[in-house]
């Protein structure tokens, strides 16, 4: 606006029409062209059906090429036409410029469904009537719940630190090693690993035979090899059964954990562990005082999501017994009850528990936050 | 190196007892994995006989020689066979002779054979790529035709499936990523009203079983025609990935050190700017380790993608394929093994491919932890 | 002047990718007709005149692999003579995915129900398509008055016709190995006691006599559920047997109690194959293997006719192995044959899927699939020379001779107690984890209170 102010008056009027209307034009045109061109791409790729491999491929790479470009050029233009703004308004909408689209998918996608979970909770089995707490009367009260909620404590107690130990072990002497590479990559294998395979996986481990026969299990072979009966690991030994399946998360979960605390590590200047060595430090000393003191957001971080993924810990359990021998978790609970019994109220009271359950872990880390002053 | 020689050796000593923990872990790790992929190459017989170890040298009794009970011994009392003395139980467990072998006795007292065993050392090794075979190129399917005849019905291929993963896994990874990475900028670098409890929501949302979502969103996409499409399942996996994404990245971000962007501010640079030009590159680790867990929970997800796409036959994912695979009899395990290995390949690359971002020193004194 | 045309054209090149992209020629769905089946004959009829050539039927279901296969063969001819395309897409995650996309409004045309109990939850709501508004005098002939029986559901409106009923497995026949069997001199129980000293002859032979395994992974149970049903049918009335499917009889009662002490007497250690304990951790499907060992090392195995497709390739049906029924217990009861099987469901009234819901009432339907085994046929006009095997044979013409045929029990309760409680107080009953008394009252405490 500031270069029009040399020209005469009639022509910085029309001038400023021309470009205002230049602006409205361009503003129009380009989020029009942009989500025309997203339109037309959604389209063809929605009524396209291939007849080959090679056109499949092909469409694949277009749909990638569209959904990932598209979300990109999406933002670019929102920001574009804010920049248009003047700067208090730029400053005032540019926030929503940011978290403005990932608040919306949360809450069309998770806030939403959740209090419609509340409201359904407070119903009965189809919804036809209100019933108010009774649910959660009923959830806290009933064996297999309980049985579900001790299981679940284990899974916390056990799983989520267990695999957090590892993952920083891992992480820690990797960092130290030659091979490097090569050790990380093979920990963290399980994780590409879909739930399926990973449940023939842990067969092979615990598989039971009869006494009999020969057996095709490892853990049995080398328990009959000295001189023992066959055990079902994961069936009998209640509740020590579920100590076999928390197993397998933290074969599957370790990796996870080592891969944000070994790029935390990495984050650690190496002159300040330089220095405590040359100042005498022991290994032991160096990390107990340098390396995890520096690297606890990065703990508390994967401490969080890691005690959030057992408390919903489902698949697992699905696969290797399906919460048979007392073994079910809330998140099993909550899929049966909601799918297998049609019980649409108690299972939504489930899953308010559930998520009522981890704000002690939330407050923490919030408080956190602030001790940062990263708010 | 002029470094005295107590150091070096303490230096050896310390090498030691890393790579050797090192190797401990790493092979409580991958023995389960050597399992499947030893058991993949075996029959299903043999999967189903023997523990996948048998194909290392061991010891094992084998059948030498067997023959019908001899007419006169009585099972009911104490018989000699073969030049040792037991009862019918005693054999059935199989009774040792001097000379290092056994006698047992297999099957009832009606229809016995005596078996005379050997401990011999022995490895299984009939190999084979049958299992591979059915899996990439399809099972094949023996069925009767009314006249009796037979007719062999070959099914589906991998490929299809595994192009329907990658076209659902690359976008459900990069879109979550790119939307929490401008949330994550957002909440640590901007100011705004409502910042605060935004942020918690997001956090909070963390927690929320995607199960209960699946209901209400299924019923949006019905209404806006979506169902069964790439991105009903590219925003599905967004919404259910974000809290996380954003979790994860707004601890980095927030992290980064605050005169990089003043300095960036007092250049008169944009928040977009500063975002696309500073944070994004700034952020490479972390954005990279995201990638691959999401692209892992995408590609091995099998129940959003069959609730949302479950009713194209067309987009099937891979995991749909490898549910299938198992047959509907649920013991087709000789096929599992192949298509787990196959399954994880792609992952496996991702994870390669990723890990040099993972470098020593990048933002060494940046991170504040 | 330019303002105008600037503006002109925007909204030109708008209208133009909108239209541009309008949706290319899909198959849309035909209205609904509420025209009488009487004027062009039947659906079916009409379907097979090619009146609904180039239609879509979709179905869901939990069949996949081998029988998705056979089930796309079996209904080859008729989309071929029709034009009619039935897409039928399973899953082994059916049950809960059916439930999320009916209640979301996407359910698929046909849905096949391998529990009458599941279906009837949608009943109730009202999802699904009274089938008898439309199905001609001839399909309700095609079979016994007792599939229907079974298919009448308690709709919203009063009870309606919920399904018609594709393939089914018969339970109550025991397989043993033939030629072994033959060789060894045993012979064909006819009573319970028969049954019993046959047991105890192969126990003082050297071996056990039965294979169980009831290990099935989130279902694990299930096949317990069968012996005791089976039991019921031979110690007690129909009526009690019925009324103890709809929760009047309850599981503490003296009938269900003896029925579970009858089954437990077999269940010993000494009868079972691995012991008792093996019992809950040895797959179904693996249990009848050591069956087919040379010589065998149990003989005896109850399971529906479905487990042939289990037992090791290569075994003959007839000459391997065979069956016989599971010998009466007290003879007032007659013979009862225990089964269980899929209904197809019908969630969207359209011509075509009428059609092809008319075409599943027809013995042809299964004709393809009777052929290479794994199911047997309730519809009347079904030949029993359509059957691939003598054995799959006998077991069909030994259904149609029983005195009475009753379904699957644990079927028809409600999911918390036929998919739930009654297997997993079966499991913890059998692996000692509770006695009978607790796990017979736990199993009763969870059935649904409406």
């Amino acid at each position: 606006m500031q270069k029009n102010n040399s020209g005469k008056r009639p022509t910085r009027v029309l001038d400023w029409l021309a470009t205002t209307f230049g602006r409205v034009v361009v503003s129009l045109v380009v989020p029009v062209v942009t989500l025309g061109i997203l339109i037309v791409g959604f389209r063809w790729l929605r009524d396209t059906i291939p007849d080959n491999n090679v056109q499949k491929a092909l469409i694949s790479l277009v749909a990638i090429i569209w959904g990932v470009g598209g979300a990109a050029m999406l933002y670019m233009l929102s920001n574009w036409l804010i920049e248009k703004l003047s700067p208090q308004w730029v400053r005032r909408l540019q926030p929503f410029v940011f978290v403005g689209p990932a608040i919306a998918i949360l809450g069309w996608y998770l806030a939403l469904p959740t209090v419609r979970t509340f409201w359904i909770s407070l119903h009965n089995r189809d919804g036809s009537e209100f019933v108010g707490l009774q649910n959660y009367v009923a959830v806290f009260t009933q064996r297999i719940m309980l049985e579900a909620f001790r299981n679940n404590l284990l899974w916390i107690v056990f799983g989520a630190t267990l695999s957090v130990t590892f993952g920083l072990l891992v992480a820690v002497l990797a960092d130290r090693s030659r091979f490097e590479t090569l050790a990380k990559s093979l920990v963290f294998m399980p994780m590409a690993i879909s739930m399926v395979g990973a449940g023939v996986i842990w067969n092979f481990i615990y598989e039971v035979k009869d006494a009999a026969s020969p057996q095709i299990g490892l853990l049995n072979a080398i328990w009959v090899g000295l001189g023992h009966e066959p055990q079902a690991w994961t069936a009998l030994l209640q509740p020590w059964n579920n100590l076999f399946l928390i197993v397998i998360v933290i074969w599957l979960q370790t990796g996870f954990a080592m891969v944000i605390f070994s790029a935390a590590i990495k984050g650690i200047p190496q002159e300040l562990i330089e220095a405590a060595r040359v100042d005498g430090a022991t290994e032991i000393q160096v990390f107990f005082k340098i390396m995890l003191p520096y690297i606890r957001g990065s703990v508390i971080t994967v401490a969080t999501t890691i005690i959030i993924f057992t408390l919903k810990i489902f698949d697992v359990v699905i696969v290797m017994t399906g919460g048979q021998f007392g073994t079910h978790v809330i998140a099993t609970q909550f899929y049966r009850q909601a799918f297998t019994n049609q019980n649409k109220g108690y299972a939504a009271a489930i899953a308010i528990v559930l998520l009522i359950a981890v704000i002690p872990v939330m407050v923490y880390n919030l408080k956190q936050f602030r001790e940062e002053e990263a708010f | 190196m002029s470094t005295p020689k107590n150091p070096k050796r303490k230096k050896m000593v310390s090498d030691i007892l890393i790579n050797g923990s090192l190797f401990l872990l790493v092979a409580l790790w991958i023995i389960p994995t050597i399992g499947l992929l030893v058991s993949s190459f075996r029959t299903r017989f043999d999967i189903q006989t023997s523990g996948w170890w048998a194909v290392f040298p061991h010891r094992e009794w084998v059948k030498v020689k067997e023959f019908a009970i001899p007419e006169n011994v009585d099972p009911n009392g104490v018989m000699e066979i073969d030049g040792v003395t037991g009862t019918f139980q005693e054999f059935r467990d199989g009774v040792s002779t001097p000379d290092g072998r056994k006698v047992t006795w297999v099957g009832n007292k009606r229809l016995g054979k005596i078996q005379i065993q050997e401990h011999r050392w022995v490895m299984r090794t009939d190999f084979t790529l049958d299992n591979y075979q059915q899996v990439l190129a399809g099972k094949s399917f023996e069925l009767k035709n009314p006249d009796g005849s037979t007719r062999i019905v070959q099914g589906d291929n991998f490929v299809g499936a595994f192009l329907n993963s990658l076209t659902v896994s690359i976008p459900a990874t990069v879109i979550p990523i790119l939307i929490a990475a401008f949330a994550a900028y957002g909440f640590a670098w901007m100011r705004f009203p409502g910042r605060r409890i935004l942020f918690i929501m997001v956090v909070a949302l963390l927690v929320v079983p995607l199960q209960i979502a699946l209901v209400p969103i299924l019923q949006d996409y019905v209404k806006l025609d979506l169902n069964g499409t790439f991105l009903a399942l590219w925003l599905a996996h967004t919404g259910f990935g974000l809290p996380l994404a954003t979790y994860l990245l707004f601890n980095y971000i927030s992290g980064l050190p605050r005169d990089i962007l003043e300095s960036a501010f007092i250049d008169g640079a944009s928040h977009f700017t500063i975002f696309t030009k500073l944070i994004l590159p700034l952020s490479v680790p972390a954005l990279a380790s995201f990638a691959i867990f999401q692209f892992l929970w995408v590609w091995n997800d099998y129940l959003v993608a069959l609730v949302f796409i479950g009713s194209k036959p067309d987009v099937q994912v891979l995991t749909m394929r490898l549910a299938e695979m198992v047959g509907s009899r649920g013991n087709d395990w000789h096929l599992l093994t192949a298509g787990a290995f196959v399954s994880m390949v792609l992952p496996l690359a991702v994870f390669f491919g990723l890990q040099r971002y993972f470098v020593r020193g990048l933002l060494a004194g940046s991170v504040k932890g | 002047m330019k303002k105008s045309f600037l503006f002109v054209s925007i909204l030109l090149i708008a209208a133009f990718a909108l239209s541009a992209c309008g949706p290319k020629a899909t198959p849309t769905p035909a209205p609904e007709t509420e025209a009488a089946p009487t004027d062009g004959g039947s659906y079916y009829d009409r379907a097979m005149a090619g009146e609904f050539s180039g239609t879509v039927v979709t179905m869901t279901g939990p069949f996949t692999d081998e029988d998705a296969v056979k089930f796309d063969a079996s209904v080859a001819a008729f989309e071929d003579a029709t034009g009619i395309d039935i897409q039928y897409e399973g899953s082994k995650e059916f049950e809960a995915t059916i439930s999320i996309r009916v209640e979301a409004g996407d359910a698929p045309d046909i849905v096949d129900f391998p529990q009458p109990g599941l279906l009837g939850t949608f009943v109730a709501a009202g999802d699904v398509v009274d089938v008898s508004t439309f199905l001609p005098q001839s399909s309700f002939d095609n079979y016994n008055q007792s599939w229907w029986d079974m298919a009448t559901m308690q709709g919203p409106d009063g009870p309606i016709v919920a399904g018609v009923w594709h393939r089914f497995n018969a339970k109550s026949q025991v397989w043993y190995p033939k030629k072994a069997f033959d060789a060894a001199g045993y012979q064909i129980p006819e009573t319970w006691d028969d049954l019993i000293a046959l047991s105890d002859q192969i126990v003082a032979d050297g071996d056990t006599p039965w294979c169980v395994g009831i290990e099935s992974g989130a279902a694990t149970g299930w096949p317990a559920t069968d012996w005791v049903e089976d039991i019921m049918l031979r110690t007690t009335s129909l009526e009690n047997y019925d009324k103890w499917t709809t929760g009047d009889l309850p599981f503490s009662s003296p009938e269900v109690k003896n029925a579970m002490t009858i089954l437990d007497n077999i269940w010993q250690d000494k009868y079972v194959y691995g012991g008792r304990a093996a019992i809950v951790t040895t797959f179904f499907g693996d249990a009848p293997t050591p069956m087919f060992e040379n010589p065998p090392k149990c003989w005896l195995h109850k399971q529906g006719n479905f487990i042939t497709s289990f037992f090791p390739e290569g075994v003959v049906a007839g000459e391997d192995y065979d069956f016989f029924y599971l010998p009466p217990i007290d003879e007032q009861y007659g013979k009862p044959y225990l089964v269980a099987g899929d209904i197809m469901a019908m969630f969207n009234d359209r011509p075509e899927v009428r059609a092809v819901m008319e075409f599943f009432t027809h013995g042809e339907a299964l004709k393809a699939w009777l052929a290479s085994g794994g199911a047997l046929a309730p519809q009347k006009d079904a030949s029993l020379d359509w059957y691939g095997d003598d054995v799959e044979r006998g077991v069909a013409a030994l259904v149609a001779q029983a005195t009475s045929v009753r379904f699957d029990g644990s079927d028809l309760m409600p999911g918390e107690v036929g998919a739930g409680s009654f297997w997993t107080g079966m499991t913890d009953y059998f692996s000692g984890v509770a006695d009978m008394d607790t796990v017979l009252a736990e199993i009763d405490a969870s059935w649904p209170r409406k």
